[in-house]
């Protein structure tokens, strides 16, 4: 099983990506599920969200404790969480973030998913959208294929502008 | 179809392909979902329903119940406060023989403020005379859906039906699922004592003890009924769209010498429970408990049961626990209470309770050692 934590703030679409993954994996013919964590459900707070892989139907509703993946849409929100809690042995860490971070003992990759969403004017209410690009570098890590996600992309969002963050993110991540 | 959905708007689309007439609601977390995308189905015409949002649940049951005696077919959803906020009107909809389907997405109850899952309150409505399904996937609560409108409208039953899902944990939750045309599996709704709005006549002028007490044994009657019917369904359901339900679940019970008993998620994450067990030697099954009312009869045999609960009855115990040992009195429980206002309990912590099981006593998890 492959298990992603998805960190970011109410608002920013973290609970959407994790739909968005599950719903790729499914059309890549696995078994996923995607749930959120639902706090106090208002703008900017901490949220987190899980996706679950498998090649077996899952039964697992508890949260993720050891995740494979650790994907942060917003980084500020490093100081208000422990980050790494539970990650797994040789796990690896997404960030969306203009510069290179070093966390001691995580694998970090990371990639300029709010410039990504400006330069294709991904841009909702003032706050550039950030799920869909994340799906374009999360399927780049081969976790997700291509197709899918953008098949699920699609399913989901009208505007191909989506689409095109997504391409843009699969181009510009560096593994 | 295959598709993804939450469990959420796999109840909406189950509602959907049912072609209720009229549905009424109010939202509230975490049902909002429901009745957001049934609204949406009715705006947008792929629903030919009338749906009438009120000022209060205790009016969306009664907006239900003033369209279901006319005969036609009608569906509601809640949670928690808004389901007791409808108790009164519940026992109406049960005592005038209405065939109502509601979703109820279970969450606990304040104070404090907690929108998290807790079967309180659904238990708490136990004896209103509605039937109750607890399930424990997105599939489940799609095809729990359909099939509860069947049951509700039989004839031998005229009782309403109410479908409970854990709130967020599987009503937010996103996974698979295959839509069905249910077509004929669900017929259209003769319900006998329908009231004719172009003839209109009065009903529910005082009643005398003979006829009351008649009135309660006729619905205790079509619950006895309710079981063979419900097996139909499900024995229909499968014959039609190929998935299987019965009163329980279960999983591994053929040599267990300990079995995990639960009600929704709970049943489905302690199977990954059993699984560790066994891998460490232990004979561990699970059996997850589908129908709540009419409570189905149980092949607990002599193994030790440990019953997971997530709403107690204070003064007395859990109520999962207490139905059990009421019907079984020589049943071996170790009565668990865990996942109250939403609590993490994880299969891990399940395998430790059936390791560390204490046969006749109950445990408060996370509080007591």
């Amino acid at each position: 099983m492959y298990e992603i934590r998805i960190h970011s703030r109410g608002g920013q679409g973290g609970v959407t990506a994790a739909r968005l993954i599950a719903m790729a994996a499914f059309l890549d013919k696995k078994h996923a599920t995607a749930a959120p964590f639902y706090g106090a459900e208002r703008r900017g707070a901490p949220v987190v969200s899980f996706v679950r892989i498998d090649d077996h139907k899952i039964k697992i509703y508890s949260q993720i404790r050891s995740p494979d993946l650790i994907v942060v849409l917003d980084a500020s929100i490093m100081e208000a969480v422990d980050l790494l809690h539970g990650m797994k042995p040789g796990g690896r860490v997404l960030i969306n973030s203009p510069h290179p971070i070093d966390l001691p003992g995580a694998d970090v990759i990371t990639i300029d998913l709010t410039g990504i969403a400006l330069s294709v004017d991904l841009v909702v209410a003032g706050s550039p959208i950030l799920n869909t690009p994340v799906i374009g570098a999360i399927a780049k890590m081969g976790i997700i294929t291509h197709e899918s996600a953008l098949a699920a992309i699609r399913d989901m969002f009208t505007d191909e502008r989506n689409v095109k963050a997504a391409l843009a993110a699969y181009e510009e991540l560096k593994l | 179809m295959l598709t993804v959905a939450t469990g959420n708007k796999a109840v909406a689309a189950a509602v959907k392909a049912a072609k209720p007439a009229v549905v009424a609601a109010y939202p509230i977390t975490p049902q909002t979902e429901v009745v957001e995308q049934i609204a949406e189905y009715v705006t947008s015409g792929e629903m030919d329903a009338r749906y009438i949002p009120v000022e209060s649940e205790h009016s969306a049951m009664t907006a239900c119940i003033g369209a279901s005696i006319t005969g036609v077919r009608s569906f509601t959803a809640t949670s928690s406060h808004g389901l007791l906020y409808m108790h009164e009107m519940l026992h109406w909809a049960a005592g005038a023989r209405l065939p109502i389907v509601m979703a109820n997405i279970n969450r606990s109850l304040g104070p404090g403020w907690n929108v998290w899952a807790e079967h309180t309150d659904a238990f708490s409505q136990r004896d209103t005379g509605w039937l109750q399904f607890f399930v424990g996937d997105v599939q489940e609560a799609y095809d729990t859906t359909l099939m509860a409108f069947r049951i509700a409208e039989n004839n031998n039953i005229l009782l309403p039906v109410m479908v409970n899902l854990d709130g967020f944990l599987l009503s937010h939750i996103m996974q698979s699922l295959e839509t069905v045309e249910p077509g004929d599996y669900i017929p259209p709704l003769h319900l006998p004592h329908r009231i004719d709005p172009e003839n209109p006549a009065g009903y529910g002028v005082l009643t005398g003890p003979t006829d009351h007490f008649r009135f309660r044994w006729e619905m205790e009657r079509a619950m006895r009924n309710a079981p063979a019917v419900i097996r139909d369904a499900e024995e229909e359901f499968f014959r039609q769209f190929g998935r299987r339900y019965g009163p329980t679940e279960e999983y591994r019970c053929e040599d267990a010498e300990v079995v995990v008993v639960a009600l929704g998620t709970l049943g489905k994450e302690a199977e990954v429970a059993v699984d560790i067990l066994r891998d460490a030697g232990i004979k561990a099954g699970s059996m997850r408990i589908r129908w709540f009312r009419p409570f189905p009869d149980l092949d607990i045999g002599d193994r030790d049961l440990v019953v997971l609960d997530r709403g107690y009855s204070f003064g007395f115990g859990g109520v999962l626990s207490s139905e059990i040992r009421s019907k079984y009195p020589g049943a071996s429980i170790y009565s668990v209470v865990a996942g109250l206002g939403g609590q993490e309990v994880t299969y891990d912590d399940i395998a430790g309770f059936v390791r560390d099981r204490r046969m006749g006593e109950e445990f408060w998890f996370g509080v007591d050692a």
